[in-house]
Order: C-alpha cells, then structure tokens, then sequence
C-alpha cells in the first residue's frame, strides 16, 4: 500500500528525459511493479482480465487517469492542505474517471457494459491513490506525468499478460480470434481460467516467475 | 421476508465480494497477516458497507437517476444526474469513513493503532464504492439494500479472517523463495475461491 513518507526524486534543472526520470518509467515495468511488487489495483486486474480486449481497454483508461491525475495534484500539492487531501485527490481522480467512462459509454457502448462497474472503480484503484499520496504529493508536475505513465504501462503489461493466458486457455482464442481453430487443432475451453480461481492462480504464477528472475524476495 | 434471508446468504456466499468479484484485494491481502487485525479490518468494512449502501440507495432514488427529482417539482421530472454518481458516492464514503476513523480512535485505540493506514484507506477500499454501484445495477428497495450490504461486509469478514488463518500457519511451510509472500497467497486465495463455488446455486 502507499508509503506515507513521499520520495523526493528531482533536483532543481534536470532535463525531463534524464537517465533518473526514464527510470520513473522503466522500473514499474518490473521492479517496482504496481501490481506484483507494491501491491496495488489487484481488484481490476483480476476482474477484466477474461478476455484482452476489455484488459486493453481498462489498461488505456487507467493509464490516462493515472498520467493526469498525479500531474494534476503534483501541480496543486503546495496549496492542498493535508487534513482533507484525501477528498481532494477523490475529487480529482473521480472527475478523470466520470469523463474516460462518459467517453466509453459515448464510444463504445458494448465494451462499457462489459467492464460495468470497473471502470467507476478506477476511482478507488490503489494504484491512482497510492501514486498520488508517494509520489505526485511530493515532486515536481514533469516527473509525476512520468510516474503516472510508468505505473499506467506496468499496470498494462500485468493485464495482458494475465488476459493473454486466460483467454487463450480459456477461450482458445486471443482478442476474439480463435487461435487453435485457424491451426486446426480441436481445442476445449479450459473452464476453470475463466473463474475468479484461474485469474489467482495465473497472477500467483507472473509473480513467481518474475521473482525467479529479479531475485526480488520477501520473507513471509 | 423470505426475500431478504436469501439476498443475506447470496451476498455473503454465493456473491461474495472477494471470491466472486475481487473487490476490496489489496487491503484483503495486506492486512491478513493476522487473525485478529484481519477481524476489527472486517468489522469496520461491515460497519462502513452497511451504513453507506442504504444512504447511496437513497440518494441514488431520490436525486440522481433520471425522474428521481420529480418529488421537486414537475419542471424537474426530466432532469437526469447519474452523471454524478461517481463523485457523490464516493463523497458519502469518504465521509462515514472519517466518521468510522474518529469512532474506532476514541472506543479502541488498540485497535486504531493496529489498523494503521488501512482504516482512512477504507474509503478507497473497492469493496465499498463497488458495493454501491452493484446495488444500483439491482431492483432492490430501501430494506433489501440494507441487508444487501451488511450481507456483503459479512462475507468480506469472513474471506479476511478466512486468509488470514491460513497465511498464519503458512509460517510453518516450506515454500519455494521467490512464491513466498505475495504469490503464494494469490494461489491460496485462488483455492478459496474455488470452494466458495460449491456455494452457487445455493438459495433459501
């Protein structure tokens, strides 16, 4: 969950694409993963990811949220007071959510009714609220833009990889193209990858197979 | 009569937030640690589920859904604000949720100390705002939306404390170092899951 303390990454003229603030972007795609590491927005990653598609399209909602949001309070931080920060950062991010749902509905009618409720609990998504409270509340707006769209991608690349497998065991298909039929192999559904079970299981398995690999451990 | 026991026992077993839905995870995970933080963690949740579902239902009923302000006057029948659903539940949360926080501090402040963060975080905690956006998705009344909520914050109860034993005997185990922690308790939670489907179809 969010740090209380914010880490305090700039100094006082750096370039936006410096080697520190590429970091921003490239370390919660897998070190400091949102999901994986810090442990935050598991509700949305296990609820949408049956299929790729309304994954992808929770993954983009979410990353324009995430991207505005901290820019937006990193740019308010000095005048928020920090008794009632917490509705304010709700206020904020919920009229970012308000406006990419509306766009949605607008937009893509059956996708909205897919994702139902999700998308309004981008609102209550930890990764919005933990990344405002570590990281926008305490850094300059360039960076916070950085951070936002880092943990946006690493929130992404998490959905897809679990939406990759469920649908493909699951459906034996990827976006809605039927992998195994075009190879003509005859190919059942895996019932199981399509429950809430199978979404736990495949997370449980990322992150075992990410840890094997950064060497990233925890003690019980 | 009847009606009310079964969205009771849908909402505790059948529909259970965590294993059907998957909301409220990240502080489901993080603060099930141990048994007893994970059961004052579930009683507030109850407490929070159960108040603020009713008032959303209300709101929702009188004033947000197109018509709704008709009680106003007739030159508001057609005014349609579900627009604003969003902010104005979440507003309502956040407020119980301070309410909730100055409640616990002054009556236990053991307890206050032990959930730490995570209870200002129940304002944020999915599990909430997702139960009344739910209950707006279903033809409940006033009555059954009170115990659909109050149903919900028990099952929730009983998913943490549930983990929560578990993961507290998991310390004895042997589990390979890079699925300790996070991951292993994804598969626990998974299983779980999957006995809590022998629930469906379940009804009174």
């Amino acid at each position: 969950m969010s740090t209380a303390v914010a880490e305090v990454v700039e100094k006082k003229s750096e370039p936006l694409f410096s080697k520190k603030n590429k970091k921003l972007i490239t370390n919660p795609l897998d070190i400091d993963n949102p999901i994986t590491v810090q442990v935050l927005g598991i509700c949305s990653a296990l609820a949408v990811t049956t299929q790729m598609k309304p994954a992808l399209v929770m993954s983009i909602a979410l990353l324009v949220v995430t991207t505005s949001s901290n820019g937006i309070i990193s740019l308010l931080r000095n005048t928020i007071p920090s008794r009632i920060r917490i509705i304010v950062q709700l206020a904020i991010v919920s009229l970012w959510v308000i406006l990419v749902d509306q766009v949605l509905k607008a937009y893509s009618y059956e996708l909205w009714k897919q994702l139902s409720v999700y998308v309004g609990l981008i609102i209550t998504n930890c990764i919005v609220m933990g990344r405002l409270e570590a990281f926008a509340m305490g850094n300059k707006p360039g960076p916070s833009l950085l951070d936002g769209f880092g943990n946006g991608l690493g929130y992404g690349l998490i959905l897809l990889i679990v939406a990759f497998f469920r649908e493909l065991f699951g459906g034996g298909a990827i976006f809605g193209f039927k992998v195994f039929d075009a190879m003509g192999i005859h190919y059942t559904g895996n019932g199981i990858m399509l429950l809430p079970a199978g979404a736990c299981f495949i997370v449980g398995i990322v992150i075992w197979v990410q840890r094997s690999l950064n060497g990233y451990r925890e003690t019980h | 009569m009847e009606n009310l026991v079964s969205i009771g026992i849908r909402s505790i077993f059948v529909d259970n937030m965590i294993f059907a839905y998957f909301l409220g995870m990240c502080s489901y995970l993080a603060v099930s640690k141990k048994v007893s933080t994970a059961f004052g963690l579930g009683l507030a949740v109850i407490f929070v589920l159960g108040v603020t579902i009713p008032i959303n239902w209300l709101i929702q009923n009188y004033i947000l859904t197109q018509g709704a302000l008709a009680w106003v006057g007739p030159e508001f029948a057609t005014v349609d604000l579900s627009f604003l659903q969003f902010i104005i539940f979440i507003a309502v949360i956040a407020a119980m949720v301070q309410l909730t926080e100055m409640a616990v501090e002054k009556f236990s402040p053991a307890l206050y100390g032990s959930l730490g963060i995570f209870l200002p975080l129940i304002a944020v905690n999915c599990a909430i705002l997702g139960g009344s956006l739910f209950m707006v998705g279903r033809p409940y009344n006033l009555l059954e939306a009170s115990v659909y909520g109050l149903g919900s914050g028990i099952g929730w109860l009983l998913a943490i404390v549930a983990l929560a034993g578990v993961r507290e005997k998991m310390k004895y185990s042997n589990v390979p170092a890079p699925l300790r922690g996070l991951g292993i308790t994804f598969i626990l939670v998974g299983l779980m899951s999957l006995g809590f489907l022998s629930f469906l179809g379940f009804s009174v």
